[in-house]
């Protein structure tokens, strides 16, 4: 194991702070885990009001925003190469772009959301007390906490981003301290990760 | 001298995945909508996996990261799927 750069900090170990990074992605995968059990054991107990329910999303803003995700993904991973690179610029480019497209993606949510409104339907609204079966009401609610909780980790992604954005700029985080860049990608690819699985469970359903 | 330094991922590698996943995307619609009643969800989730394996092992380079990464990634797969496996056992039996 030798050394290949000095650096100025002794404490700094970009295998380790990679692991701390792995290993709060896991306790996200266990949070959402539980979520997507909850989901397929009510979908597995009310298959007709899950497909009835599942109508009522548009199947196309779904798509959309899974295109979006995705080439976000990989504009934060080609960040990564352009930082190891020293292409300091492009770096800033790329996670330009990835900040823009997730704030698409809340975009396209706001509007998906406010359709949803609109129609009278989110968490312990009137149509959806009184209108619904059981397992339409089960499938909203769970339909807002999951997608919810996954825009939460959008917003906070995209807070990731910019500090390490900054401190790309400042020049704190480069070739030879990528960590926060490093870790912040993975973040992000964690959030496309549970989309992966939201998209075909939510929107694919007939 | 290289081994220790980090693996640099050329940029079309990440053009190529990003082209996989979204043809894997349209191919998880198009299985859908060929009725296959409910094997449609199985297929659309598998599609879904595959995906998700192109995202850890490239987007989140766990190709080229050490192998106890690799591991401890699987063995979180496989506790999960523990858990819905026995909870399915529990309620399908009921």
């Amino acid at each position: 194991m030798e050394h290949v750069t000095q650096h100025s900090d002794p404490h700094y170990d970009q295998e380790a702070s990679k692991l701390g990074m792995w290993l709060f992605i896991f306790t996200e995968l266990l949070l959402f885990g539980g979520l997507f059990i909850v989901y397929s054991i009510y979908r597995f107990l009310n298959p007709e009001a899950f497909q009835l329910a599942g109508s009522e999303l548009n199947p196309v803003i779904g798509t959309i925003n899974t295109i979006i995700l995705l080439v976000s993904s990989m504009t934060i991973a080609m960040a990564t190469s352009a930082l190891q690179k020293k292409n300091k610029g492009l770096t800033v480019l790329l996670l330009e772009i990835t900040i823009m497209l997730a704030l698409v993606f809340l975009i396209n949510k706001y509007f998906e959301w406010g359709v949803k409104f609109d129609h009278g339907i989110w968490p312990g609204s009137q149509h959806l007390i009184n209108d619904m079966s059981k397992g339409e009401i089960l499938f909203f609610g769970l339909y807002f906490v999951m997608t919810g909780l996954h825009a939460l980790h959008i917003i906070i992604g995209m807070i990731i981003i910019i500090v390490a954005l900054k401190r790309v700029q400042k020049g704190t985080v480069h070739a030879d301290r990528p960590s926060l860049l490093e870790n912040a990608g993975l973040y992000w690819h964690l959030v496309d990760l549970i989309w992966i699985f939201l998209f075909p469970l939510f929107y694919l359903i007939h | 001298m290289e081994k220790e330094k980090h693996h640099i991922v050329p940029y079309k590698v990440y053009v190529y995945i990003l082209l996989a996943l979204i043809s894997l995307t349209f191919g998880s619609i198009g299985i859908v909508h060929l009725n296959l009643g409910g094997y449609s969800v199985l297929g659309a989730l598998i599609f879904s996996t595959i995906k998700s394996i192109l995202v850890l092992s490239i987007f989140m380079h766990l190709k080229f990261d050490q192998p106890f990464l690799r591991i401890m990634v699987g063995f979180v797969a496989l506790v999960f799927s523990a858990v819905i496996f026995i909870t399915f056992l529990d309620y399908y039996f009921r």
